[in-house]
């Protein structure tokens, strides 16, 4: 952890009286720990991003090229004419305020651009200068603003301070969503070569290799054989794990950061960078599940790959019709909500499994954990994948604890390091953004004794530890299939004395 | 006098009512120009999945049905800002606390409804033989009068509920705009605008009904020359605050189209409510889709390959 | 998608609301009806003015009913200096106003308006 970052105590003194300036006019300041790099020329290239350079957002220059008001008008026209969403959320906000205090960066920072309003509006007041109006004739008292560098600095700076977690969409009495705001606000950007690294960067590797990390082939066997043995080592059995093997029944697809042994950061697929590049690299999942020849697609815990297979895909690059309707091997039970994307949830398979008896499981070995559950945004605003994760955890443990209602299921807070700003440089961002998570987790912590937070993102998995290390020290992040690792009892194993961590398991005193 | 009292009891009218209905559709049909490229509902309950866990169809619909509940839910009892909540960071304790915050729901939905109960009671001024539940809504709405006790100072006329209540609720939701510093800061002019606007159609309404009294004969009769296309000011004069009210009713609809207000129709076009959340069922097509350029799997065997056999990986060309 | 149906019945909804009024008031035939309440010719002096009276008539039998019945002062001066009976029946409808159905109900029914005076008050009919 960055030593820079101030003790909770310091970030806790947060003012939420808004500044007596107003909001129209730009804020460009880059505090150190509170943005992200800009992107490496190399990667820009290799994803043929415009106008690439080499450059940093705390920059006077920002080296933008000489057109670039026009470019970014332009794209705006026909982001305009492409999303409705777009439109329509630029023109129906009454600024009620409901949305305000929803966002976990606002409550965590206290900086009044972070009211998912404010950042609406951000981009709200070009649009009403441009594309309106009362805006054209009225000006700033239309609440319209010119296009200046500082308000385009300003866009880079709250667009990647936001996390696309459509928490605020949830309270909205129209259902705005800023995340359809900031994806805009990000093409935009995108359009005139400001990037940030970590999205670029994952997303030039996904695209080359197919994983975030931009690990070869061979190095994943290597992992996987790796784990493989682990597991005989743990159990005394050898699971068998195919990589790349035409004919198989069904493709796992698992976000790239569990191939390593501890947690780690994600950012899957350049998600939603643009549509064009979610695309590109969205596609590779149906080519392969093609290629192999496989039935259907059995998707891993992750957050944002679910928004995506959920939302995105099928439209994408669908229709799959040359994968079959999935239907269990195991149960035969038919999985009626996937049948057109065909792909399915591992929580859904794993519920049904446990529904239909096929797993022996003991949960008690896992009461050495306290655990609670974290939903991901994008699994419960995006999905509402919400009773299956709780029906696996109550089959495969015995102290299951739920934070309070206000900040779990489709009301959960983000981990504040999602949609590609986890990065270390953004860390005192990331820090006062997961506040309101990981409060929640200190009140189960002090109520219940809470020592394991269980969730079912690689996001999270990745930049959940910090979190908690920082905010709830004490607390470790798990997958929720760690746990069903743990309960899981296979036929022919040996006595087990410690879980999938290799942690021996508490002796009972006899 | 006469000219004066025809453009602004009958020019300005159609004026305004002309702007409110051809502005509403073009800026609908602005929207609607723009398709809805992905199937984006925000899902607010458990999604349907297994058939033993219980799915919730008014916040995660799944078919048409549970749409249009959820939809109902959103536009008639305004569902989502019954979810709010205020936050508060307690320092002592270093909590945050999350408390019910219903008086902006209780707000919006008072005046909402008040403002259409107003606007059903007011179209008697349209419609003549007056249909007689009219009369019968009328009378519930003015039940107070008969439930005064005699102490009680006379009010005659009626002193409708909806009257009291809107004029509350608008009090109520200028004053938070003026008083809550956050809500102050996010504030436009033209917010401000809207609610001063509808509080003086409202004020001036009510002033007219007690102390300014107007010939509301008059009224009627030239509401239905003015719809029937045979405009007359009646001659002898409606009264003064009768002009302002329809001046005050002028301005706020010819600015509807322009304004915030948009959000009346906006509502039923918004992609995260009025979706149901069937993607993986069946599939959304995106009119404006187009290939990209993808790396394929044969260029990264390529690049790959000599790796991938010292690991013992299958391939697909062996060379 | 577009969702165009669902959009153009959205608008045809819209228009129809917005013009009810003009296709109700063509069947009923009723558009250009006018009130027109019936005076005894023989009077020509009412208490007030006749605009006064058109606006101002609820309040003032309001304040004569209050006067009347719960302060016992049954007459009342009129801004000529003229002294009346505050009496509906009495004063009102006894001669200048003799049918409610051809005075009163003409504007009453005409802009909707049900008044309570005729929950106690016999229209003489």
């Amino acid at each position: 952890m960055s030593d820079e970052v101030a003790a909770p105590e310091e970030l806790l003194e947060i003012d939420y009286r808004p500044p007596k300036k107003g909001w129209m006019e730009p804020t460009v300041e880059f505090k150190k720990g509170t943005y992200c790099y800009g992107a490496p020329l190399k990667h820009q290239e290799y994803l043929g991003l415009p106008n690439p350079r080499q450059w940093q957002p705390p920059d006077e220059d920002w080296q933008l090229p000489e057109n670039w008001k026009d470019i970014i008008l332009e794209g705006m026209d026909e982001l305009l004419n492409k999303y409705r969403s777009f439109r329509l959320f630029m023109d129906i906000c009454v600024r009620c305020g409901a949305c305000a205090d929803k966002c976990h960066f606002f409550i965590g920072s206290g900086d009044p651009k972070n009211m998912p309003v404010l950042r609406a509006e951000l981009i709200r007041s070009v649009y009403r200068k441009h594309f309106t109006l009362p805006g054209k004739l009225f000006g700033k008292m239309g609440g319209a603003r010119e296009l200046t560098e500082d308000v385009l600095k300003e866009w880079f700076y709250y667009f990647y301070q936001c996390t696309e977690c459509r928490r605020c969409s949830v309270y909205c009495p129209y259902g705005i969503d800023t995340c359809e705001i900031t994806m805009m606000g990000r093409e935009l950007l995108n359009l005139v070569g400001c990037n940030i690294g970590w999205i670029v960067e994952p997303a030039s590797n996904c695209f080359r290799t197919g994983n975030h990390l931009g690990v070869p082939p061979h190095a994943f066997k290597d992992t996987l054989d790796f784990a493989v043995d682990e597991i005989e080592e743990l159990t005394g059995i050898k699971v068998e794990a195919s990589v790349n093997r035409k004919g198989a029944e069904l493709l796992f697809i698992t976000p790239s950061a569990d191939y390593f042994a501890s947690p780690h950061w994600y950012t899957l697929m350049g998600y939603m960078h643009s549509a064009d590049m979610a695309k590109k690299l969205n596609a590779k999942m149906y080519a392969e599940a093609k290629r192999l020849g496989v039935k259907w697609i059995l998707g891993g815990e992750c957050g944002h790959m679910w928004r995506v297979v959920n939302q995105y895909m099928d439209t994408l690059n669908g229709p799959a019709d040359y994968l079959e309707e999935p239907v269990s091997p195991i149960t035969g039970t038919k999985f009626e909500n996937s049948k057109s994307t065909k792909m399915v949830h591992i929580c859904e398979f794993t519920a049904d499994l446990m529904y239909n008896n096929k797993l022996r499981l003991d949960p008690s070995l896992n009461d050495h954990w306290r655990l609670t559950f974290h939903d991901s945004c994008n699994t419960a605003r995006g999905m509402g994948l919400i009773e299956e994760p709780r029906y696996i955890i109550n089959n495969v443990c015995n102290n299951f604890y739920e934070m309070p209602e206000n900040t779990i299921k489709e009301r959960t807070f983000c981990c504040g390091s999602g949609a590609g700003i986890g990065s270390d440089e953004n860390l005192e961002m990331r820090l006062r953004g997961g506040l309101p998570r990981a409060n929640a987790v200190k009140h189960v912590q002090e109520k219940h004794g809470v020592n394991l937070l269980t969730c079912i993102c690689a996001i999270d998995r990745a930049t959940l530890p910090t979190l908690l290390q920082y905010w709830v020290p004490g607390v470790e992040v798990s997958g929720l299939h760690e746990l069903v690792g743990n309960a899981l009892v296979m036929k022919g194993q040996k006595d087990r004395t410690t879980d999938m961590r290799g942690t021996p398991f508490e002796v009972e005193e006899s | 006098m006469t000219a004066v009292l025809f453009f602004f009891g009958v020019i300005l009218p159609y004026i305004a009512v002309l702007i409110f209905i051809v502005g509403i559709i073009y800026r609908v049909w602005k929207w609607a120009r723009s398709p809805v490229p992905f199937r984006i509902p925000t899902t607010c309950g458990q999604q349907k999945t297994l058939p033993w866990i219980k799915a919730n169809n008014l916040e995660n619909p799944s078919n048409t049905v549970g749409v249009i509940g959820r939809m109902a839910l959103e536009v008639l009892l305004f569902r989502s800002l019954l979810r709010n909540t205020t936050t508060e960071l307690k320092q002592g304790v270093r909590k945050l606390v999350y408390k019910d915050s219903l008086l902006l729901w209780l707000g919006a939905l008072l005046f909402h409804w008040s403002l259409l109960i107003i606007l059903l009671r007011h179209s008697k001024f349209f419609l003549e033989p007056v249909p007689s539940f009219l009369l019968l809504f009328e009378r519930w709405d003015g039940i107070l009068q008969v439930s005064v006790p005699s102490w009680f100072p006379s009010m005659f006329p009626i002193l409708f509920i909806s009257n009291i209540i809107i004029l509350l609720a608008l009090t109520y939701l200028l004053l938070r705009r003026v008083l809550t510093s956050q809500i102050r800061y996010i504030s436009l002019p033209a917010d401000y605008l809207v609610v001063l606007l509808i509080l003086g159609v409202v004020t001036s309404g009510i002033l007219m009904k007690f102390f300014f009294k107007v010939d509301v004969v008059g009224v009627k009769t030239l509401a239905l020359g003015v719809i029937t296309f045979q405009p007359s000011v009646p001659a002898d004069g409606i009264g003064l605050f009768f002009y302002i009210h329809l001046f005050l009713i002028c301005a706020l609809i010819a600015y509807f189209p322009f304004s915030k207000l948009m959000h009346m129709p906006g509502i039923f076009l918004s992609p995260t409510r009025n979706l149901a959340n069937t993607n993986r069922i069946s599939r959304h097509v995106n009119p404006w889709d187009k290939p990209v350029k993808v790396h394929t799997y044969e260029e990264w065997e390529d690049e790959f390959r000599d790796v991938m056999k010292d690991a013992g990986v299958p391939l697909e060309k062996e060379q | 998608m577009y969702d165009a149906g669902k959009i153009i019945t959205g608008i045809v909804i819209f228009l129809i609301l917005m013009t009810v009024p003009i296709w109700y008031v063509v069947a009923t035939g009723q558009a250009s009806y006018v009130p027109d309440p019936k005076v005894n010719p023989d009077e020509t002096q009412c208490v007030e003015s006749t605009d006064y009276m058109i606006k101002n008539h609820m309040v003032l039998l309001d304040e004569w009913k209050t006067s009347c019945v719960r302060d016992g002062i049954c007459t009342w001066v009129a801004s000529d200096g003229e002294t009346y009976n505050t009496s509906l029946a009495g004063t009102c409808l006894s001669s200048c106003h003799p049918s409610k159905a051809e005075f009163c109900d003409q504007c009453h029914s005409y802009v909707g308006i049900k008044p309570y005076c005729w929950n106690c008050h016999i229209s003489g009919e």
